[in-house]
């Protein structure tokens, strides 16, 4: 393999300036992650404008920092106040929020970020040898075999994320029909727009992302939810004791393969692998029992591997064009803002900016790294300010970042719009993910399905008879009888599972 | 409000393959009880009127993008019209959401509304005035105006906190987004 491309990313990246990008990431990316509520997905949505303005390689530095600064808020959150910032982080609050509890919340911290850099580490040093190899392999990849690739990732994330199925899959098929708003870009008919000249441009990522998951998680909080919340935790500390190294040492090692290994996997890699993590320390263990009790490894195993985990969820990115999580989807969208098509010919056309992405992510982790340890008592005192003064601050911050990317009032009412659709949806039982993950590779699966329409002369089954997107349209048909399988398997073993409740 | 019978929302945490394990199992649980637990916070579930409601919303989309493609023209799979595939999809959301109305009545993830949504509501209000008045009067009254509504309103802080937060948040969002970042907000003057 060269490596020269790999160690003129690295001469791009440390220049100061971008250095600097990173650190300002790192920063606001924990700022407004550890407000309550606020999970990474709302805190990158948040801070999109920001990215909008600087040029690409910073901006991509930036987003690697917000990134990971974004994750580790949700981890001081889940610690210190018993509130995941999303379901990766459940598993860390057993332990986490029960170390707390006994005045240990500075080692939970210290180990957590010691585990996510550990684990993100390992899993980026894994993408930088899986990525090209796998982008390699999609490069023969057709329309045919991206249309069936955007509706597996779209099915997969509906599918596998929280809550009702149904509703997920309707929440997507609404984000793709929202992506078709605009002109066609075949026929250059427009459609859905009401004669509106701005809806004829189609509408923006930025103010879909920002309302959906950013205002409506705030509208939604409003709702005095989240009014009483614990007082934090007081943090000590931070360093762990050689001892609680020690202890944690096997899990964050354990952690990190757990978490790479299952975040490649599209949908809820990261939740997953939190909870496999947790479940292998769990049975490893002399004492058992100490789990939940606010044994360090309960905090290492499921931190370290959601980070490796969110970290190698970049490989599908990457290399297919298509993101696993609805985090991924906002950082493909960040990406696609930048002029940056994620997928496999990024590796080969634009190596400087597959591996300035990369490479970004290792500084954005190291940075973490430095960052988080002595800033914790930082983050703490803000858990401090009520809910009351920050939400009107993060609205204010939400709406004039909104008009910052065009100058147009236009988009704070997009923003508000999406905001109100995002609250009515999560007060009615649908998740706004998939609708948003669904609107980012909308046009792409409509432009693949239309060409690949168009390389096989119109006919239908072509897209099945090709060997990979017939394959693909294969595991399409297992996802949709998922639910049916493992429903069969399920009622074979209830009666084990009702016995274990009762007891 | 803590009805043990209804695990409202999103019931498991992790929907992925069945772990055979049976400490796995355990873990699920455990997950299953917490994620519960958290969501005691949330407000009552809907009940059907609210299911059938938002089935038939989603419904009323599917029509509506279903009728409105067809009108774009759906071309034929060799030549596809500019409907064609906002087409396809409106009959997968029209077929997906009568299933849903069907089979959905029961289900309890969605979440009564009560007279704290009125808050939500209030606070819906404040944004479109910001977005009215920013370009009129520029940014700093109606953002001040923002601030002082959800913190003396909604917030129900003193008058005192919400006076010298609003000013100072203001101030803030003043020097970073003018001054520093020189950001072309509308501005008073």
């Amino acid at each position: 393999m060269d490596i020269s491309p790999i160690l003129e990313g690295f001469g791009v990246v440390l220049e100061p300036a971008n250095l600097l990008y990173c650190l300002i990431g790192v920063i606001i990316g924990m700022l407004i992650g550890v407000l309550p509520g606020l999970g990474p997905g709302a805190t990158i949505a948040i801070l999109l404008p920001i990215t909008y303005s600087i040029e690409p390689v910073s901006a991509i530095i930036m987003l690697a920092g917000i990134f990971y600064g974004a994750q580790y808020g949700g981890t001081i959150t889940s610690v210190l106040l018993r509130l995941p910032g999303e379901a990766s982080s459940v598993v860390t609050v057993f332990d986490g929020f029960a170390m707390a509890k006994q005045g240990r919340a500075g080692t939970a911290l210290g180990i957590a970020a010691i585990g996510s850099f550990i684990g993100g580490t390992v899993s980026i040093i894994g993408l930088t040898l899986v990525a090209p190899v796998v982008a390699g392999f999609a490069l023969d990849f057709g329309p045919p075999e991206y249309a069936a690739l955007g509706i597996l990732g779209v099915l997969l994330i509906s599918s596998v994320g929280n809550g009702n199925k149904l509703k997920a899959i309707i929440a997507a098929g609404i984000g793709l029909l929202i992506a078709t708003v605009g002109r066609d870009t075949f026929t250059g008919a427009e459609r859905f727009t009401f004669g509106s000249l701005n809806l004829a441009e189609g509408i923006d990522f930025i103010p879909i992302a920002m309302g959906l998951f950013g205002l409506s998680e705030i509208l939604y909080n409003l709702e005095e939810r989240h009014n009483r919340v614990h007082a934090p935790a007081k943090v000590g500390n931070v360093w762990p004791s050689r001892g609680d190294l020690r202890q944690s040492g096997g899990a964050i090692g354990r952690g990190s393969v757990i978490g790479f290994v299952l975040g490649v996997l599209p949908g809820g890699g990261a939740v997953l692998s939190s909870l496999a993590a947790y479940a292998f320390e769990k049975r490893r263990a002399k004492r058992p029992e100490r789990f939940g009790q606010g044994a360090v490894e309960g905090v290492a195993a499921p931190e370290t591997a959601n980070n490796a985990a969110a970290t190698s969820s970049f490989i599908p990115l990457l290399t297919l064009g298509i993101p696993a999580n609805a985090t991924m989807a906002l950082m493909f969208g960040a990406l696609l803002i930048q002029g940056i098509q994620p997928g496999p010919q990024l590796v080969t056309e634009h190596p400087d900016v597959f591996w300035g992405v990369i490479n970004s992510m290792y500084i954005g982790n190291i940075l973490l790294l430095i960052m988080s340890i002595p800033m914790v008592g930082l983050f703490v005192r803000i858990l401090r300010v009520r809910p009351a003064i920050m939400a009107p601050i993060t609205v204010l911050i939400t709406l004039l970042g909104a008009y910052t990317v065009r100058n147009q009032v236009y988009d704070i009412f997009l923003v508000i719009a999406f905001g109100v659709l995002g609250y009515l949806m999560k007060k009615f039982g649908f998740e706004p993910g998939p609708l948003v993950l669904a609107f980012v590779l909308g046009s792409m699966i409509e432009s693949s399905a239309r060409q690949g329409l168009l390389i096989l002369g119109g006919d239908p089954v072509g897209f099945l008879t090709r060997p990979i997107s017939g394959t693909v349209f294969a595991l399409i048909v297992v996802v949709l009888l998922w639910p049916l399988i493992r429903g069969a398997l399920r009622r074979k073993t209830s009666h084990r599972v009702e016995e274990k409740i009762s007891s | 409000m803590s009805d043990p019978t209804s695990p409202p929302g999103p019931k498991s945490v992790q929907d992925g393959p069945p772990e055979p394990d049976p400490r796995a199992a355990d873990l699920q649980e455990e997950a299953d009880r917490l994620q519960a637990e958290m969501e005691e916070a949330r407000p009552p579930h809907g009940g059907p009127i609210s299911q059938v409601a938002a089935a038939l919303v989603a419904l009323a989309v599917g029509v509506f993008g279903a009728v409105g493609s067809y009108a774009l023209g759906l071309g034929r799979l060799t030549q596809p019209g500019p409907g064609l595939w906002p087409f396809a999809i409106s009959v997968v959301i029209v077929v997906l959401s009568v299933v849903l109305l069907l089979t959905g009545r029961h289900l309890r993830d969605t979440e009564r509304f009560s007279r704290s949504s009125l808050q939500t509501a209030a606070g819906v209000l404040s944004l479109v005035g910001l977005a009215v008045l920013l370009p009129v009067i520029g940014f700093e009254i109606p953002s001040l105006l923002l601030m002082f509504v959800w913190l003396r309103l909604l917030g129900k802080e003193s008058w005192r906190s919400s006076i010298v937060i609003s000013f100072g948040a203001v101030a803030a969002f003043y020097v970073l987004f003018v001054l520093l970042l020189q950001i072309p907000l509308p501005r008073l003057v």
